[in-house]
């Protein structure tokens, strides 16, 4: 084995077998699971307490309705955590007076009038505790729509025909160029994955970069990078150790991968019904909701699990359509770029100072490019094709994180190979700069170094 | 017959000058010492040695062709800053810095074994660097330097952060390196193991050479004809007898013997001096006094730094 290689091998094997490099591949997934999963869970969590609303009805005069003639009865439909009690001829002020003792988180209170209502009206809700904004939204919407069929209905339009009148329309965007296939768009999916992609990249970078410079740290706190140098070059060294945790990561990377698509498999397949029978259930159900089968939208408790499914299922078939192999080719190229370009300047800071602390000054250049590119990158979801964003998929210093997230969405050609190539010179330069730097610093003892000192050993 | 020769080397820094045309000259299976104060330019000269960095001028020979990156695995070398990879196991560790060296796996597993032994050091091979105390990691890495039986061994104040038991270890194992057949650089402040170990020298000061030899050698051309007779009886009457002939430049007592210390000229001998004390007194010891490589190293040192000084 040749002496670079030898470097590399020790790098990489002292940091895989690291207790902390094999918490965080197991943990990783479970972290970035959590991530997504988290948020979602944590709002049906607080959700998940069914609430309890009163409805008091008024008649024209003001005065309290008996059930019977109820006019807005069971027009709000109950849904998996609200459920409404129409109260037969009860008095506003005599509820709001007992709410204390009732077990009703609130009070909707509807008069007749309402019928009558112009453009705009408003109702009164009672709460004890602020209703979320699913809940507003559920009981004004239930109501327009019930408004609305109402005045049809008495300008004497048959009931099947205000039916009728609603349809729900979703957009189906489509690629020209896959015309006349008229393959459904992946946007979402593409914009997740490019997400990940980028976000994975800037936070390899940054952790990795880190490793690399506290490792050169260490050789030279520990002075046995004299010893070393009497052996192979500075050069040697430096690269040896940048490719040898740039492997670290790529192990970090595909172990991931692997246990991603083994725990969300394994997931799928325990607590998730089986696609195929959850989508026939979905298309039973008339999409319109009428306004009398309110109780039929009762909610079972495994209507979440197949919707769940379904959307996963949704998501497997929309990964089938993006060229899944340029992807994560396209992410071992970036990673790899980036990490030489960002690895070899995080060794120069590493050898350049005497400890941690001094690294902060010569951070904050490093710091800004890849936290640009990570905004650019967010930004660029709105219109993968801007300008803002094709420029910054171009510069090397932030194309890693932009372009990662842009290759989702068909980039040209031309594009990613100008970018490639361009990453590739950029990292022989910085390489090229930070050798010099790295050459005459690690030898350098007790000297606070400057910016101006660091140019003087690059012209060295 | 050299090993290691290097002319006119000099190596210039952005702000000052470190080395000013030093040259050595290494015999084959000698222990050379490098000596000089604090910041003389020493540690820049085995840099160079060790193609660690590049003389700005000069030429090195190694074994009498030109020195080539290539020889560095005919080098050992141990810096004064010790240094080892603290969370790395120690027979790992060893066993890297071997094959950075250049050695096989298994040579280099076979040597380990055999050094681990004879230094009694076996039970510490599974132990982190970090769980070593200071004096056995530098066993540690005087077994690293060693392995790989280079030509030339360069040691940069070797027994600094010795005790005296392995500091003494340290030097027998240098002698006997030597007798195998390796050339010894080292540089040192302890004059008291030039003396023991060196048979050459050379003194930087100040980026440049100010004495070059054999220690033997140096020390007789700087002895100045001092001698000092010890004897039982009347100082006065021996002094007396003596100052006629010669300087009598000191005179003192220890237990029951008095000393004194001559200073004389070449044309007086030794039988000539004894011959003058012989009626007097009973003599007990008689040696010439030869100056200690500690006082040769102050004498030309602080009169370089005179020298180069004048108008201060």
């Amino acid at each position: 084995m040749n002496k670079i290689g030898l470097i590399i091998w020790r790098e990489y094997l002292t940091r895989v077998r690291k207790k902390s490099f094999i918490i965080m591949t197991f943990l990783g997934p479970v972290l970035f699971a959590a991530l997504i999963v988290l948020p979602g869970w944590l709002a049906q969590m607080e959700d998940s307490d069914v609430k309890e609303i009163a409805v008091v009805e008024y008649n024209s005069n003001n005065q309290p309705v008996p059930a019977s003639l109820q006019f807005f009865r069971n027009v709000i439909p109950n849904k998996e955590n609200i459920k409404f009690t129409y109260l037969n001829n009860a008095r506003l002020p005599d509820v709001l007076k007992a709410f204390e003792a009732t077990q009703y988180d609130g009070v909707l209170f509807l008069p007749q009038t309402l019928i009558s209502a112009g453009r705009e009206t408003s109702v009164e809700f009672y709460y004890r505790k602020p209703p979320s904004l699913g809940m507003e939204l559920h009981i004004s919407k239930s109501i327009e729509k019930f408004l609305f069929s109402n005045k049809l209905m008495s300008k004497n339009i048959p009931t099947d025909i205000v039916q009728s009148l609603e349809t729900k329309v979703n957009l189906n965007r489509i690629n020209w160029k896959n015309w006349p296939n008229k393959q459904e768009d992946t946007t979402d999916v593409k914009r997740g994955l490019g997400y990940v992609g980028g976000f994975l990249i800037y936070i390899f970078i940054f952790m990795f970069g880190a490793q690399v410079m506290r490792g050169v740290l260490e050789e030279k706190t520990s002075r046995i990078v004299e010893v070393i140098i009497s052996s192979v070059s500075p050069f040697q060294l430096m690269m040896g150790k940048i490719i040898g945790i740039g492997l670290i990561g790529l192990t970090q990377f595909v172990a991931w991968l692997i246990l991603t698509f083994g725990i969300s498999t394994f997931a799928q397949q325990v607590f998730l019904p089986k696609p195929a029978t959850a989508i026939t259930q979905q298309v039973a159900p008339s999409d319109i909701m009428s306004t009398n089968s309110a109780n039929e939208q009762l909610a079972s408790p495994s209507a979440g699990k197949e919707q769940a499914a379904v959307m996963l299922d949704g998501i497997m078939k929309q990964l089938g359509q993006i060229n899944i192999v340029l992807v994560i080719g396209a992410f071992l190229f970036y990673f790899l770029g980036g990490f030489f370009l960002y690895g070899s300047l995080f060794a120069a800071i590493g050898a350049a100072v005497d400890n941690e602390t001094d690294t902060q000054q010569f951070m904050l250049p490093i710091t800004i490019p890849l936290i640009l590119g990570l905004f650019v990158m967010i930004n660029s979801f709105i219109n993968p094709s801007g300008k803002l964003a094709v420029w910054f998929s171009l510069i090397p210093l932030t194309s890693p994180i932009v372009m990662m997230a842009r290759i989702p969405f068909e980039v040209p050609v031309l594009q990613i190979l100008a970018s490639a190539v361009l990453l590739i010179l950029t990292f022989l330069g910085t390489t090229w700069l930070a050798a010099k730097i790295y050459r005459t610093g690690i030898l350098m003892y007790g000297k606070k170094v400057t910016y101006r000192e660091l140019w003087k050993w690059i012209k060295y | 017959m050299y090993l290691f020769t290097a002319s006119n080397i000099v190596k210039r820094y952005s702000d000052h000058l470190a080395l000013d045309r030093v040259t050595i000259n290494v015999p084959e299976g000698s222990i050379y010492g490098l000596l000089g104060p604090n910041g003389a330019g020493k540690t820049t000269l085995l840099r160079i040695i060790n193609q660690i960095s590049a003389p700005d001028e000069g030429e090195m020979f190694f074994s009498g062709r030109e020195f080539t990156p290539k020889d560095v695995a005919s080098i050992g070398y141990l810096p004064e800053e010790r240094g080892l990879y603290k969370k790395m196991k120690v027979g790992e560790q060893a066993l890297y810095l071997a094959r950075l060296k250049g050695m096989s796996k298994s040579e280099a597993m076979n040597k380990l074994k055999y050094w681990f032994t004879k230094f009694e050091i076996q039970a510490w091979w599974d132990k982190k660097v970090e769980e070593l105390s200071k004096g056995m990691q530098q066993k540690v890495q005087f077994v690293t330097t060693i392995l790989h039986q280079p030509k030339l061994l360069i040691f940069d104040e070797p027994f600094s952060g010795f005790d005296p038991i392995n500091a003494n270890l340290l030097k027998n194992e240098i002698l006997e390196l030597r007798k195998k057949g390796s050339t010894i650089i080292f540089s040192t402040h302890d004059m008291g193991s030039v003396e023991e170990l060196c048979d050459n020298i050379t003194l930087i000061n100040k980026s440049r050479t100010i004495l070059e030899g054999a220690v033997h050698d140096i020390k007789m051309e700087h002895k100045s004809n001092m001698f000092e007779i010890g004897f039982k009886g009347d100082p006065a009457v021996v002094i007396e007898k003596l100052n006629g002939q010669c300087q009598v430049v000191d005179q003192y007592e220890r237990r029951t013997n008095h000393y004194v210390k001559i200073m004389a000229d070449k044309k007086l001998s030794g039988n000539d001096m004894l011959n003058l004390v012989l009626p007097e007194a009973s003599i007990t010891s008689f040696n010439e006094i030869i100056p200690t490589m500690n006082e040769i190293f102050i004498k030309v040192v602080e009169a370089q730094n005179q020298q180069l000084t004048p108008e201060l």
